[in-house]
Protein backbone atom coordinates (compact mmCIF):
# COMPACT_ATOMS: atom_id res chain seq x y z
CA UNK A 1 0.00 0.00 0.00
CA UNK A 2 1.50 3.37 -1.01
CA UNK A 3 2.02 5.69 1.98
CA UNK A 4 0.52 8.70 0.18
CA UNK A 5 -1.85 8.79 -2.77
CA UNK A 6 -3.89 11.81 -3.80
CA UNK A 7 -6.34 11.85 -6.67
CA UNK A 8 -7.65 15.08 -8.14
CA UNK A 9 -6.93 16.89 -4.89
CA UNK A 10 -8.27 20.44 -5.09
CA UNK A 11 -8.69 23.30 -2.64
CA UNK A 12 -10.44 26.52 -3.53
CA UNK A 13 -10.86 29.57 -1.34
CA UNK A 14 -13.62 31.41 -3.16
CA UNK A 15 -12.11 32.45 -6.47
CA UNK A 16 -8.58 31.54 -5.45
CA UNK A 17 -7.44 28.05 -6.38
CA UNK A 18 -4.76 27.04 -3.88
CA UNK A 19 -4.34 23.47 -5.10
CA UNK A 20 -5.67 22.19 -8.41
CA UNK A 21 -6.32 18.60 -9.39
CA UNK A 22 -3.22 17.23 -7.73
CA UNK A 23 -2.30 13.57 -8.28
CA UNK A 24 0.57 12.60 -6.05
CA UNK A 25 2.04 9.20 -5.17
CA UNK A 26 4.72 8.77 -2.53
CA UNK A 27 6.17 5.26 -2.52
CA UNK A 28 7.11 3.29 0.56
CA UNK A 29 10.62 3.90 1.82
CA UNK A 30 11.47 6.89 -0.37
CA UNK A 31 12.36 10.43 0.58
CA UNK A 32 10.02 12.48 -1.59
CA UNK A 33 10.71 16.16 -2.09
CA UNK A 34 7.78 18.44 -2.61
CA UNK A 35 9.30 21.45 -4.27
CA UNK A 36 7.77 24.77 -5.14
CA UNK A 37 8.10 28.50 -4.64
CA UNK A 38 6.47 30.19 -1.65
CA UNK A 39 2.71 30.27 -2.04
CA UNK A 40 2.65 27.43 -4.59
CA UNK A 41 0.25 25.35 -2.47
CA UNK A 42 2.70 23.04 -0.69
CA UNK A 43 1.47 23.66 2.85
CA UNK A 44 -2.19 23.57 1.83
CA UNK A 45 -1.57 20.19 0.20
CA UNK A 46 0.18 18.83 3.29
CA UNK A 47 -2.62 20.16 5.54
CA UNK A 48 -5.13 18.33 3.37
CA UNK A 49 -3.07 15.13 3.62
CA UNK A 50 -3.27 15.33 7.40
CA UNK A 51 -6.95 16.20 7.61
CA UNK A 52 -6.40 19.74 8.93
CA UNK A 53 -7.93 21.29 5.83
CA UNK A 54 -10.89 19.77 4.02
CA UNK A 55 -10.34 19.38 0.25
CA UNK A 56 -12.85 21.05 -2.06
CA UNK A 57 -12.59 18.00 -4.31
CA UNK A 58 -10.54 14.86 -4.72
CA UNK A 59 -9.33 12.32 -2.24
CA UNK A 60 -6.38 11.49 -0.04
CA UNK A 61 -5.30 7.99 0.93
CA UNK A 62 -2.61 7.41 3.55
CA UNK A 63 -1.53 3.78 3.59
CA UNK A 64 -4.73 3.09 1.68
CA UNK A 65 -7.06 4.86 4.11
CA UNK A 66 -8.52 8.37 4.29
CA UNK A 67 -6.78 10.61 6.83
CA UNK A 68 -8.22 10.07 10.26
CA UNK A 69 -6.40 8.57 13.20
CA UNK A 70 -3.04 9.19 11.41
CA UNK A 71 -1.63 5.97 12.80
CA UNK A 72 2.07 5.63 12.14
CA UNK A 73 2.21 9.14 10.67
CA UNK A 74 4.23 11.99 12.14
CA UNK A 75 4.14 15.57 10.91
CA UNK A 76 5.69 18.97 11.33
CA UNK A 77 3.62 21.53 9.46
CA UNK A 78 4.71 25.13 8.86
CA UNK A 79 7.07 25.51 11.77
CA UNK A 80 6.92 24.17 15.31
CA UNK A 81 4.03 25.21 17.58
CA UNK A 82 3.95 24.40 21.29
CA UNK A 83 2.78 25.82 24.62
CA UNK A 84 5.36 28.46 25.63
CA UNK A 85 4.72 28.12 29.38
CA UNK A 86 5.46 24.36 29.41
CA UNK A 87 8.93 22.85 29.31
CA UNK A 88 10.02 21.06 26.16
CA UNK A 89 9.56 17.78 27.96
CA UNK A 90 6.07 18.64 29.25
CA UNK A 91 5.07 19.74 25.76
CA UNK A 92 6.07 16.31 24.48
CA UNK A 93 4.27 14.61 27.38
CA UNK A 94 1.10 16.47 26.39
CA UNK A 95 1.53 15.46 22.75
CA UNK A 96 2.31 11.86 23.74
CA UNK A 97 -1.04 11.69 25.53
CA UNK A 98 -2.87 13.09 22.52
CA UNK A 99 -1.00 10.48 20.42
CA UNK A 100 -1.82 7.63 22.87
CA UNK A 101 1.88 6.94 23.27
CA UNK A 102 3.63 5.97 26.53
CA UNK A 103 5.52 8.70 28.41
CA UNK A 104 8.82 6.81 28.07
CA UNK A 105 8.79 7.53 24.34
CA UNK A 106 9.25 11.22 25.25
CA UNK A 107 12.79 10.60 26.50
CA UNK A 108 13.60 8.56 23.42
CA UNK A 109 12.61 11.31 20.98
CA UNK A 110 14.27 14.03 23.09
CA UNK A 111 17.48 12.02 22.79
CA UNK A 112 16.98 11.61 19.02
CA UNK A 113 16.90 15.38 18.48
CA UNK A 114 19.63 16.03 21.02
CA UNK A 115 17.46 18.01 23.45
CA UNK A 116 17.73 15.79 26.53
CA UNK A 117 19.84 18.36 28.37
CA UNK A 118 17.35 21.18 27.71
CA UNK A 119 14.15 19.19 28.18
CA UNK A 120 13.31 20.90 31.47
CA UNK A 121 13.62 24.44 30.10
CA UNK A 122 10.54 26.41 29.09
CA UNK A 123 9.71 26.14 25.40
CA UNK A 124 9.30 29.91 25.26
CA UNK A 125 12.99 30.28 26.09
CA UNK A 126 14.18 27.96 23.30
CA UNK A 127 16.14 29.20 20.30
CA UNK A 128 14.55 28.81 16.89
CA UNK A 129 16.72 25.78 16.15
CA UNK A 130 15.71 24.08 19.41
CA UNK A 131 12.05 24.80 18.72
CA UNK A 132 12.40 23.22 15.30
CA UNK A 133 14.07 20.16 16.80
CA UNK A 134 11.30 19.84 19.36
CA UNK A 135 8.84 19.98 16.47
CA UNK A 136 10.64 17.06 14.84
CA UNK A 137 10.68 15.22 18.19
CA UNK A 138 6.89 15.57 18.39
CA UNK A 139 6.60 14.26 14.83
CA UNK A 140 8.66 11.22 15.84
CA UNK A 141 6.60 10.37 18.95
CA UNK A 142 4.59 7.69 17.19
CA UNK A 143 7.70 6.09 15.65
CA UNK A 144 6.14 6.89 12.28
CA UNK A 145 6.35 4.89 9.07
CA UNK A 146 5.50 8.11 7.21
CA UNK A 147 6.98 11.42 8.22
CA UNK A 148 5.62 14.65 6.73
CA UNK A 149 7.98 17.60 7.14
CA UNK A 150 6.99 21.03 5.87
CA UNK A 151 10.06 23.18 5.24
CA UNK A 152 11.89 21.70 8.24
CA UNK A 153 15.05 23.76 7.71
CA UNK A 154 13.28 27.14 7.63
CA UNK A 155 15.00 29.57 9.94
CA UNK A 156 17.85 27.23 10.85
CA UNK A 157 21.50 28.21 10.71
CA UNK A 158 23.79 26.25 8.34
CA UNK A 159 24.80 23.77 11.06
CA UNK A 160 21.15 23.25 12.03
CA UNK A 161 20.23 22.71 8.38
CA UNK A 162 22.99 20.15 7.96
CA UNK A 163 21.84 18.33 11.13
CA UNK A 164 18.27 18.30 9.93
CA UNK A 165 19.24 16.89 6.52
CA UNK A 166 21.41 14.26 8.14
CA UNK A 167 18.49 13.23 10.32
CA UNK A 168 16.11 12.99 7.37
CA UNK A 169 18.64 10.85 5.51
CA UNK A 170 19.06 8.65 8.60
CA UNK A 171 15.31 8.18 8.92
CA UNK A 172 15.03 7.44 5.22
CA UNK A 173 17.83 4.88 5.47
CA UNK A 174 16.02 3.27 8.40
CA UNK A 175 13.02 2.61 6.15
CA UNK A 176 10.81 5.55 7.10
CA UNK A 177 9.00 7.17 4.18
CA UNK A 178 9.60 10.91 4.26
CA UNK A 179 7.57 13.56 2.46
CA UNK A 180 9.49 16.78 2.75
CA UNK A 181 8.46 20.11 1.30
CA UNK A 182 10.98 22.76 0.49
CA UNK A 183 11.67 25.78 -1.62
CA UNK A 184 15.41 25.08 -1.45
CA UNK A 185 16.67 23.25 -4.52
CA UNK A 186 20.02 22.28 -3.04
CA UNK A 187 18.32 20.71 -0.07
CA UNK A 188 16.01 18.62 -2.19
CA UNK A 189 18.85 17.60 -4.45
CA UNK A 190 20.87 16.38 -1.49
CA UNK A 191 18.29 14.28 0.31
CA UNK A 192 15.43 13.29 -1.96
CA UNK A 193 14.99 10.15 -4.03
CA UNK A 194 12.18 11.69 -6.05
CA UNK A 195 10.84 15.19 -6.44
CA UNK A 196 7.46 16.64 -7.30
CA UNK A 197 7.43 20.26 -8.44
CA UNK A 198 4.34 22.33 -7.70
CA UNK A 199 3.55 25.79 -9.05
CA UNK A 200 0.31 27.74 -8.74
CA UNK A 201 -1.32 24.73 -7.12
CA UNK A 202 -0.48 22.31 -9.93
CA UNK A 203 2.03 19.51 -10.15
CA UNK A 204 4.22 20.61 -13.05
CA UNK A 205 6.90 17.95 -12.90
CA UNK A 206 7.74 14.74 -11.10
CA UNK A 207 10.64 12.32 -11.14
CA UNK A 208 14.14 11.79 -9.79
CA UNK A 209 16.36 14.84 -9.65
CA UNK A 210 18.27 13.43 -12.68
CA UNK A 211 15.00 12.86 -14.57
CA UNK A 212 13.87 16.39 -13.95
CA UNK A 213 17.13 17.85 -15.11
CA UNK A 214 16.86 15.78 -18.25
CA UNK A 215 19.87 14.26 -20.00
CA UNK A 216 23.15 16.12 -20.01
CA UNK A 217 24.03 18.27 -23.07
CA UNK A 218 27.24 18.40 -25.08
CA UNK A 219 28.65 21.91 -24.90
CA UNK A 220 30.59 23.04 -27.94
CA UNK A 221 32.44 26.34 -28.19
CA UNK A 222 33.50 26.92 -31.74
CA UNK A 223 34.29 29.65 -34.27
CA UNK A 224 32.63 30.80 -36.37
CA UNK A 225 29.64 30.06 -34.19
CA UNK A 226 27.04 30.62 -36.93
CA UNK A 227 28.59 28.07 -39.24
CA UNK A 228 28.99 25.61 -36.33
CA UNK A 229 25.31 26.01 -35.41
CA UNK A 230 24.17 25.53 -38.99
CA UNK A 231 26.25 22.43 -39.39
CA UNK A 232 25.05 21.00 -36.08
CA UNK A 233 21.42 21.59 -37.07
CA UNK A 234 21.99 19.77 -40.36
CA UNK A 235 23.62 16.92 -38.46
CA UNK A 236 21.28 16.57 -35.44
CA UNK A 237 18.09 18.43 -36.27
CA UNK A 238 17.12 21.91 -35.16
CA UNK A 239 15.48 20.71 -31.91
CA UNK A 240 18.74 19.28 -30.57
CA UNK A 241 20.69 22.52 -30.87
CA UNK A 242 20.49 25.56 -28.64
CA UNK A 243 22.68 28.61 -28.20
CA UNK A 244 23.77 29.13 -24.60
CA UNK A 245 26.40 31.54 -23.26
CA UNK A 246 28.30 31.93 -26.51
CA UNK A 247 28.39 28.21 -27.22
CA UNK A 248 26.18 25.44 -28.51
CA UNK A 249 24.36 22.97 -26.29
CA UNK A 250 23.68 19.81 -28.22
CA UNK A 251 21.21 17.21 -26.96
CA UNK A 252 23.32 14.17 -27.75
CA UNK A 253 24.93 11.35 -25.86
CA UNK A 254 28.53 11.65 -24.73
CA UNK A 255 29.56 8.82 -27.09
CA UNK A 256 28.95 11.01 -30.14
CA UNK A 257 31.30 13.81 -29.03
CA UNK A 258 34.23 12.62 -31.16
CA UNK A 259 32.14 12.15 -34.30
CA UNK A 260 30.62 15.62 -33.93
CA UNK A 261 34.04 17.16 -33.34
CA UNK A 262 35.56 15.71 -36.50
CA UNK A 263 32.47 16.57 -38.52
CA UNK A 264 32.68 20.21 -37.36
CA UNK A 265 36.41 20.39 -38.07
CA UNK A 266 35.85 18.96 -41.56
CA UNK A 267 33.28 21.69 -42.13
CA UNK A 268 35.96 24.30 -41.45
CA UNK A 269 34.97 25.13 -37.89
CA UNK A 270 37.56 25.60 -35.12
CA UNK A 271 36.46 23.79 -31.94
CA UNK A 272 37.92 25.22 -28.73
CA UNK A 273 35.78 23.48 -26.10
CA UNK A 274 33.93 20.20 -26.03
CA UNK A 275 32.43 18.81 -22.80
CA UNK A 276 29.29 17.31 -21.30
CA UNK A 277 27.27 19.69 -19.08
CA UNK A 278 24.46 18.76 -16.72
CA UNK A 279 21.52 21.05 -16.78
CA UNK A 280 21.26 23.14 -13.64
CA UNK A 281 18.31 22.09 -11.46
CA UNK A 282 17.54 25.73 -10.96
CA UNK A 283 17.09 26.18 -14.70
CA UNK A 284 14.73 23.22 -14.79
CA UNK A 285 12.86 24.59 -11.82
CA UNK A 286 12.40 27.99 -13.44
CA UNK A 287 11.33 26.36 -16.66
CA UNK A 288 8.75 24.25 -14.82
CA UNK A 289 7.41 26.94 -12.53
CA UNK A 290 7.19 29.66 -15.11
CA UNK A 291 10.42 31.37 -14.11
CA UNK A 292 8.83 33.99 -11.93
CA UNK A 293 9.70 32.41 -8.67
CA UNK A 294 12.53 33.32 -6.39
CA UNK A 295 14.31 30.31 -5.03
CA UNK A 296 17.38 30.03 -2.86
CA UNK B 1 -10.31 10.29 25.11
CA UNK B 2 -8.63 9.67 28.49
CA UNK B 3 -5.31 10.65 26.91
CA UNK B 4 -6.82 13.91 25.64
CA UNK B 5 -8.34 14.63 29.05
CA UNK B 6 -5.07 14.07 30.89
CA UNK B 7 -3.19 16.16 28.29
CA UNK B 8 -5.65 19.01 28.86
CA UNK B 9 -5.26 18.69 32.63
CA UNK B 10 -1.49 19.15 32.26
CA UNK B 11 -2.06 22.23 30.07
CA UNK B 12 -4.51 23.75 32.58
CA UNK B 13 -2.65 22.94 35.79
CA UNK B 14 0.77 24.04 34.55
CA UNK B 15 -0.46 27.33 33.11
CA UNK B 16 0.39 30.17 35.52
CA UNK B 17 -2.46 32.34 34.18
CA UNK B 18 -5.05 29.90 35.55
CA UNK B 19 -3.57 30.05 39.05
CA UNK B 20 -3.54 33.83 38.85
CA UNK B 21 -7.23 33.82 37.90
CA UNK B 22 -8.04 31.48 40.79
CA UNK B 23 -6.11 33.70 43.22
CA UNK B 24 -7.83 36.84 41.93
CA UNK B 25 -11.24 35.20 42.23
CA UNK B 26 -10.55 34.06 45.79
CA UNK B 27 -9.20 37.43 46.89
CA UNK B 28 -12.15 39.28 45.32
CA UNK B 29 -14.62 36.92 46.96
CA UNK B 30 -12.93 37.26 50.33
CA UNK B 31 -12.71 41.02 50.06
CA UNK B 32 -16.24 41.84 48.94
CA UNK B 33 -18.13 39.09 50.74
CA UNK B 34 -16.34 39.20 54.08
CA UNK B 35 -13.55 41.75 54.63
CA UNK B 36 -15.31 44.91 53.40
CA UNK B 37 -18.71 44.10 54.94
CA UNK B 38 -17.02 43.13 58.22
CA UNK B 39 -14.95 46.31 58.27
CA UNK B 40 -18.15 48.25 57.61
CA UNK B 41 -19.90 46.39 60.40
CA UNK B 42 -17.09 47.11 62.88
CA UNK B 43 -16.84 50.75 61.86
CA UNK B 44 -20.55 51.45 62.02
CA UNK B 45 -21.65 53.55 64.97
CA UNK B 46 -25.32 52.79 64.59
CA UNK B 47 -27.30 50.02 62.93
CA UNK B 48 -28.56 52.39 60.27
CA UNK B 49 -25.55 52.19 57.94
CA UNK B 50 -27.26 50.08 55.32
CA UNK B 51 -24.89 47.13 55.83
CA UNK B 52 -26.16 43.59 55.70
CA UNK B 53 -25.30 43.04 59.30
CA UNK B 54 -23.30 40.37 60.99
CA UNK B 55 -25.74 37.55 60.24
CA UNK B 56 -24.95 37.68 56.50
CA UNK B 57 -21.28 36.90 57.17
CA UNK B 58 -21.76 33.84 59.37
CA UNK B 59 -21.14 30.22 58.35
CA UNK B 60 -24.89 29.59 58.14
CA UNK B 61 -24.99 31.81 55.02
CA UNK B 62 -22.08 30.04 53.34
CA UNK B 63 -24.00 28.78 50.30
CA UNK B 64 -25.55 32.08 49.27
CA UNK B 65 -22.32 33.97 49.91
CA UNK B 66 -20.16 31.53 47.93
CA UNK B 67 -22.25 31.58 44.76
CA UNK B 68 -23.25 35.26 44.87
CA UNK B 69 -20.41 36.39 42.60
CA UNK B 70 -21.00 33.80 39.88
CA UNK B 71 -23.76 35.62 37.96
CA UNK B 72 -21.37 38.47 37.09
CA UNK B 73 -17.86 38.92 38.48
CA UNK B 74 -16.77 35.35 39.11
CA UNK B 75 -18.64 34.47 35.93
CA UNK B 76 -16.36 36.86 34.06
CA UNK B 77 -13.32 35.06 35.46
CA UNK B 78 -14.75 31.72 34.35
CA UNK B 79 -15.27 33.12 30.83
CA UNK B 80 -11.58 34.03 30.78
CA UNK B 81 -10.63 30.52 31.92
CA UNK B 82 -12.69 29.02 29.08
CA UNK B 83 -11.37 31.41 26.45
CA UNK B 84 -7.75 30.88 27.48
CA UNK B 85 -8.01 27.09 27.34
CA UNK B 86 -9.31 27.06 23.77
CA UNK B 87 -8.14 30.39 22.38
CA UNK B 88 -4.53 29.56 23.27
CA UNK B 89 -4.61 26.69 20.77
CA UNK B 90 -5.39 29.21 18.03
CA UNK B 91 -3.00 31.88 19.29
CA UNK B 92 -0.05 29.51 19.54
CA UNK B 93 -1.06 27.51 16.44
CA UNK B 94 -1.00 24.39 18.57
CA UNK B 95 -4.17 22.88 17.08
CA UNK B 96 -2.09 21.51 14.20
CA UNK B 97 0.50 20.02 16.55
CA UNK B 98 -2.21 18.36 18.66
CA UNK B 99 -4.36 17.15 15.77
CA UNK B 100 -1.48 15.74 13.72
CA UNK B 101 -0.84 13.42 16.67
CA UNK B 102 -4.01 11.71 15.50
CA UNK B 103 -6.85 12.33 17.96
CA UNK B 104 -10.20 13.33 16.44
CA UNK B 105 -11.21 16.94 16.91
CA UNK B 106 -14.23 15.92 18.96
CA UNK B 107 -12.09 13.74 21.25
CA UNK B 108 -9.75 16.68 21.91
CA UNK B 109 -12.74 18.98 22.46
CA UNK B 110 -14.30 16.49 24.87
CA UNK B 111 -10.99 16.19 26.72
CA UNK B 112 -10.84 19.96 27.01
CA UNK B 113 -14.41 20.22 28.24
CA UNK B 114 -13.78 17.47 30.80
CA UNK B 115 -10.67 19.21 32.13
CA UNK B 116 -12.48 22.57 32.24
CA UNK B 117 -15.38 20.97 34.11
CA UNK B 118 -12.90 19.84 36.77
CA UNK B 119 -11.39 23.34 36.78
CA UNK B 120 -14.82 24.98 37.19
CA UNK B 121 -15.64 22.65 40.10
CA UNK B 122 -12.26 23.44 41.67
CA UNK B 123 -12.97 27.18 41.46
CA UNK B 124 -16.37 26.74 43.13
CA UNK B 125 -14.97 24.50 45.86
CA UNK B 126 -12.24 27.11 46.42
CA UNK B 127 -14.90 29.84 46.82
CA UNK B 128 -16.66 27.67 49.41
CA UNK B 129 -13.37 26.93 51.19
CA UNK B 130 -12.52 30.64 51.42
CA UNK B 131 -16.05 31.25 52.70
CA UNK B 132 -15.75 28.56 55.38
CA UNK B 133 -12.46 30.01 56.63
CA UNK B 134 -13.57 33.66 56.58
CA UNK B 135 -17.00 33.08 58.11
CA UNK B 136 -15.51 30.87 60.84
CA UNK B 137 -13.01 33.58 61.75
CA UNK B 138 -15.75 36.24 61.87
CA UNK B 139 -18.08 33.99 63.88
CA UNK B 140 -15.29 33.21 66.36
CA UNK B 141 -14.35 36.87 66.73
CA UNK B 142 -17.98 37.84 67.29
CA UNK B 143 -18.80 34.86 69.44
CA UNK B 144 -21.50 33.64 67.05
CA UNK B 145 -22.63 30.17 66.00
CA UNK B 146 -20.06 28.20 63.96
CA UNK B 147 -22.74 25.93 62.50
CA UNK B 148 -22.43 25.35 58.73
CA UNK B 149 -25.38 24.66 56.45
CA UNK B 150 -26.43 21.01 56.22
CA UNK B 151 -24.42 18.66 54.01
CA UNK B 152 -27.36 18.48 51.60
CA UNK B 153 -27.54 22.27 51.27
CA UNK B 154 -23.79 22.44 50.75
CA UNK B 155 -23.99 19.80 48.03
CA UNK B 156 -26.81 21.61 46.24
CA UNK B 157 -24.89 24.87 46.59
CA UNK B 158 -21.67 23.47 45.15
CA UNK B 159 -23.65 21.78 42.37
CA UNK B 160 -25.49 25.00 41.47
CA UNK B 161 -22.25 26.96 41.62
CA UNK B 162 -20.66 24.37 39.34
CA UNK B 163 -23.51 24.75 36.87
CA UNK B 164 -23.13 28.55 36.79
CA UNK B 165 -19.33 28.39 36.55
CA UNK B 166 -19.57 25.65 33.90
CA UNK B 167 -22.04 27.65 31.84
CA UNK B 168 -19.76 30.70 31.77
CA UNK B 169 -16.70 28.57 31.03
CA UNK B 170 -18.57 26.98 28.12
CA UNK B 171 -19.52 30.49 26.93
CA UNK B 172 -15.79 31.31 26.88
CA UNK B 173 -15.04 28.09 24.99
CA UNK B 174 -17.63 28.92 22.34
CA UNK B 175 -16.35 32.50 21.93
CA UNK B 176 -12.77 31.26 21.50
CA UNK B 177 -13.77 28.71 18.83
CA UNK B 178 -16.03 31.23 17.09
CA UNK B 179 -13.44 34.01 17.03
CA UNK B 180 -10.42 31.69 16.71
CA UNK B 181 -8.33 33.36 19.35
CA UNK B 182 -8.07 34.91 22.78
CA UNK B 183 -8.13 38.69 22.58
CA UNK B 184 -11.43 39.38 20.85
CA UNK B 185 -13.14 36.47 22.61
CA UNK B 186 -12.16 37.72 26.08
CA UNK B 187 -13.04 41.29 25.16
CA UNK B 188 -16.48 40.52 23.81
CA UNK B 189 -17.19 38.00 26.58
CA UNK B 190 -16.45 40.59 29.24
CA UNK B 191 -18.41 43.31 27.44
CA UNK B 192 -21.39 40.98 27.44
CA UNK B 193 -21.06 39.97 31.09
CA UNK B 194 -20.08 43.25 32.67
CA UNK B 195 -21.78 45.78 30.43
CA UNK B 196 -24.53 44.48 28.17
CA UNK B 197 -26.05 42.17 30.73
CA UNK B 198 -26.22 44.93 33.36
CA UNK B 199 -27.62 47.42 30.85
CA UNK B 200 -30.37 44.98 29.95
CA UNK B 201 -31.25 44.31 33.58
CA UNK B 202 -30.90 47.79 35.00
CA UNK B 203 -31.81 50.02 32.07
CA UNK B 204 -33.82 48.24 29.41
CA UNK B 205 -35.89 45.79 31.46
CA UNK B 206 -37.58 48.44 33.69
CA UNK B 207 -38.49 50.50 30.61
CA UNK B 208 -39.61 47.82 28.18
CA UNK B 209 -41.83 44.99 29.39
CA UNK B 210 -40.76 42.68 26.54
CA UNK B 211 -37.10 43.04 27.52
CA UNK B 212 -38.06 42.20 31.10
CA UNK B 213 -39.70 39.03 29.76
CA UNK B 214 -36.89 38.22 27.34
CA UNK B 215 -34.19 38.42 29.99
CA UNK B 216 -35.79 35.42 31.65
CA UNK B 217 -34.29 33.46 28.80
CA UNK B 218 -30.75 34.87 29.11
CA UNK B 219 -27.99 33.04 30.97
CA UNK B 220 -26.91 35.93 33.23
CA UNK B 221 -30.31 36.74 34.78
CA UNK B 222 -30.94 33.00 35.22
CA UNK B 223 -27.63 32.60 37.02
CA UNK B 224 -28.70 35.55 39.19
CA UNK B 225 -32.04 33.89 39.89
CA UNK B 226 -30.34 30.60 40.79
CA UNK B 227 -28.00 32.44 43.20
CA UNK B 228 -30.97 34.28 44.71
CA UNK B 229 -32.77 30.97 45.21
CA UNK B 230 -29.75 29.71 47.15
CA UNK B 231 -29.79 32.69 49.49
CA UNK B 232 -27.42 35.16 47.84
CA UNK B 233 -28.13 38.75 48.92
CA UNK B 234 -30.16 40.48 46.21
CA UNK B 235 -28.12 43.65 46.56
CA UNK B 236 -25.23 41.77 44.89
CA UNK B 237 -24.93 42.86 41.23
CA UNK B 238 -26.76 40.47 38.95
CA UNK B 239 -28.58 38.60 41.72
CA UNK B 240 -32.35 38.87 41.38
CA UNK B 241 -35.10 36.31 41.79
CA UNK B 242 -36.74 36.85 38.40
CA UNK B 243 -37.52 33.14 38.04
CA UNK B 244 -37.51 30.15 40.38
CA UNK B 245 -34.33 28.24 41.16
CA UNK B 246 -35.30 25.05 39.33
CA UNK B 247 -36.25 26.90 36.16
CA UNK B 248 -33.05 28.93 36.30
CA UNK B 249 -30.97 25.76 36.67
CA UNK B 250 -32.72 24.21 33.70
CA UNK B 251 -32.14 27.26 31.47
CA UNK B 252 -28.46 27.34 32.47
CA UNK B 253 -28.10 23.64 31.70
CA UNK B 254 -29.61 24.20 28.25
CA UNK B 255 -27.17 27.05 27.60
CA UNK B 256 -24.26 24.96 28.84
CA UNK B 257 -25.09 22.13 26.44
CA UNK B 258 -25.89 24.57 23.62
CA UNK B 259 -22.60 26.49 23.93
CA UNK B 260 -20.63 23.25 23.88
CA UNK B 261 -22.58 21.71 21.00
CA UNK B 262 -22.16 24.76 18.77
CA UNK B 263 -18.46 25.01 19.73
CA UNK B 264 -17.89 21.32 18.93
CA UNK B 265 -19.69 21.55 15.59
CA UNK B 266 -17.68 24.62 14.53
CA UNK B 267 -14.37 23.12 15.58
CA UNK B 268 -15.15 19.91 13.72
CA UNK B 269 -16.24 21.60 10.50
CA UNK B 270 -13.73 24.38 10.03
CA UNK B 271 -10.28 24.12 8.49
CA UNK B 272 -7.32 24.44 10.82
CA UNK B 273 -5.25 27.14 9.19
Amino acid sequence: MEPVVTRGLTKRYGELVAVADLDLVVRAGEVYGFLGPNGAGKTTTLRMLLGLVRPTAGEVLLHGRPPGALEGIGALIEGPAFYPYLSGRDNLRVMARHARVADRRVDVVLEMVDLTGRGKDRYGAYSLGMKQRLGVAAALLKDPRLLVLDEPTNGLDPAGMADMRAMVRRLGAAGCTVLISSHLLGEVEQICDRVGVIAQGRLVGEGTVADLRGAADLRVVAAPLERAAGHARDLLGADAVSLVDGGLHLAVEAARAGEINSSLVCAGVTVSELRMVERDLEETFFALTGGESRVG
Amino acid sequence: MWGDFSAEVIKLVKRPANWLLLAVAMVLGLLFTYVVPYAGFKGATTNATGGRGLAAMLPANLVGNSVAGLPVFMGAIMVIVGVLAVGGEYGWNTWKTVLTQGPSRLAVFAGKVGALAVAALSFVVAFFAVGVAASMVIASLEDQSLALPSAGDLLVGVGAGWLMAGCWTAFGVLLAVLLRGVALAVGLGLVWLLAVQNLITLLAAPLLPWVAQAQKGLPGPNAGALAAALGSATDTPGVEAIVGGAQAALVLAVYLVGFLAVGAALLRRRDIL
